[in-house]
C-alpha cells in the first residue's frame, strides 16, 4: 500500500497553482494519471521519486515513511526505491546500451540481472550502440530496462511513449505490460492517450489544476452505457463480457471505446484483436454533450 | 576556461542528474561518471582556449610579469621587442610563428569537437 499526500504551491504560466494530493495506491495496479498540461502530473511523479520536495505532507510506502515533512523525514532519491522513465529517454550518451544498464547496478548486485533484462526487453542487438545512434523507440526500451535494473517495486512512467509513432507506442506499451506483470510493480503512468490508458491501466485519476477531479475504472470514464449510436465505424475489439446470455463487446474505435451487445453465435465469430466493422440501422444517432 | 564549461553544464538536460540521483548514485558519482564525460567538447574548448589566451598575452605579462629574455620573454613581447627596434623581418617570423601555432591548435579543435577526427579512431 502505498500513501501520498503532500501539498505544494506551483508557478504555471496561468499563475500560482497548489498542487494537493490525497491517495492510495494498492500494490501491483497499474494507475494512470490523465490531465491537461500543467495539471500537476509530471509535478507529482516527481515529488513521489524526491526528485521535487513538497512543502508538507507525507508519502508511506509499505508502512515506511519516505517523507514526513512533520517528523522532518525526507529519503533523497538515491534512497528510494522507484524507477523513472523520463519523456526524454534521459539515457546517458557517453556510455553505451549495455553500459547503461551495467551503470544502474548498485554495488551488490550481480551482472546477470542486466543480461536478463536485455533479453526480457530484446536488447541483444543494441547493446553495443550509442544512444546518439538508435531510435526514440528503442531508447525509450533501453531506458525501461535501465529503470528496472535496480528491481523497483514502484515504476513512474512520465508520458514515456508521447514522443513515439503510434506503432512503437503500441510495441512499447506490450513492453511496459509485461514487466509490470512479470515484476509485480506497482505502476504510475502519466498519459495523455486514451487508447493508451483503456488499454493499460487498471485505475485512472484525472488531475486538473493540481487537485485530483475524478478517479474510477478508465472504462467507466470514458464510456456513457446509456448511449448507442446510428454510425458506422471500424474498431478493434478489445475486450469481451459474457452477462447472462449476452455478450457486450468493448470496441475501441479511434481513441473511443464503445460496448457493443452480440449474441453467442456472434460473439462466438469474435475474438479480442478482431478488426470489426460497428454499424447501426434503427435508431437515429443521439448527440449528447460531454461538458 | 570557465564560460565555455558553464555553457556546457547548462545545455545538458536536467533529467540526466535526475536519472542518476534515481539510480541511486551520488552527486559525485553523477558529476564524475555523467556529468563530465558528457560535456568533454566544453571542457576541450575551455582548456585550449584558456590556452590559446595564455600564449597571445601581453599586457599584464609586459608590466608586471617581467621582460627577462630567454625566461619570462613570450612571444607577443617578443615581437613588439622587434618592431621597437625596427627590426621588422625578425618581428614578421615571430608572429607568422605565433600565428600558425594558435591556428593550428584552434584547427585541431575544431576538428575533435566536430567529430572529424572519430573515424580514424574507430
Amino acid at each position: 500500500m502505498i500513501e501520498l499526500s503532500f501539498q505544494k504551491k506551483l508557478w504555471s504560466s496561468s499563475g500560482d497553482m497548489l498542487l494537493k494530493v490525497d491517495l492510495a495506491i494498492r500494490k501491483g495496479k497499474l494507475i494512470t494519471l490523465f490531465g491537461e498540461s500543467g495539471a500537476g502530473k509530471t509535478s507529482l511523479l516527481r515529488i513521489f521519486a524526491g526528485l521535487l520536495p513538497p512543502d508538507e505532507g507525507r508519502i508511506l510506502v509499505n508502512g515506511t515513511a519516505w517523507l514526513d515533512t512533520s517528523m522532518k523525514i525526507n529519503f533523497p532519491p538515491q534512497k528510494r526505491k522507484v524507477g523513472f522513465l523520463f519523456q526524454d529517454y534521459a539515457l546517458f550518451p557517453n556510455m553505451t546500451v549495455k553500459e547503461n544498464l551495467l551503470f544502474a547496478l548498485n554495488d551488490k548486485q550481480d551482472k546477470k540481472t542486466v543480461q536478463e533484462l536485455i533479453e526480457i526487453i530484446e536488447l541483444g542487438e543494441l547493446q553495443n550502440r550509442k544512444p546518439g545512434s538508435i531510435s526514440g523507440g528503442q531508447k525509450q526500451r533501453v531506458a525501461l530496462a535501465r529503470a528496472l535494473v535496480q528491481k523497483p517495486a514502484i515504476l513512474l512512467l512520465d508520458e514515456p511513449l508521447a514522443a513515439l509513432d503510434h506503432a512503437m507506442r503500441v510495441k512499447l506499451q506490450h513492453y511496459i505490460l509485461q514487466v509490470h506483470r512479470e515484476y509485480k510493480l506497482t505502476t504510475l503512468l502519466v498519459s495523455h492517450d486514451i487508447a493508451e490508458i483503456l488499454k493499460m491501466s487498471d485505475y485512472m485519476l484525472i488531475l486538473d489544476e493540481g487537485k485530483i477531479i475524478k478517479e474510477g475504472i478508465p472504462g467507466e470514464i470514458f464510456t456513457h452505457k446509456e448511449v448507442s449510436g446510428k454510425f458506422q465505424f471500424t474498431g478493434e475489439i478489445i475486450g469481451m463480457q459474457k452477462q447472462d446470455f449476452i455478450y457486450i463487446v468493448s470496441i475501441l474505435i479511434g481513441n473511443e471505446l464503445v460496448k457493443v451487445v452480440a449474441d453467442e453465435t456472434e460473439a462466438s465469430k469474435l475474438h479480442i484483436g478482431d478488426k470489426v466493422l460497428v454499424a447501426s440501422k434503427a435508431f437515429n444517432p443521439i448527440i449528447r454533450k460531454i461538458i | 576556461m570557465v564560460h565555455p564549461i558553464q555553457s556546457g553544464f547548462a545545455n545538458l538536460p536536467d533529467s540526466l542528474t535526475d536519472a542518476a540521483y534515481v539510480l541511486g548514485k551520488s552527486k559525485t558519482t553523477t558529476l564524475f561518471k555523467v556529468l563530465l564525460p558528457n560535456i568533454k567538447p566544453s571542457l576541450l574548448t575551455g582548456i585550449v582556449l584558456a590556452f590559446a589566451h595564455t600564449i597571445g598575452e601581453f599586457g599584464v605579462v609586459l608590466m608586471i610579469g617581467g621582460n627577462i629574455p630567454g625566461k619570462t620573454k613570450v612571444a607577443s613581447i617578443a615581437i613588439y621587442d622587434e618592431v621597437e627596434s625596427l627590426n621588422y623581418g625578425m618581428a614578421n617570423t615571430y608572429s607568422l610563428i605565433l600565428f600558425s601555432i594558435t591556428f593550428i591548435i584552434l584547427l585541431v579543435v575544431y576538428l575533435i569537437n566536430g567529430g572529424y577526427l572519430k573515424r580514424f579512431w574507430e
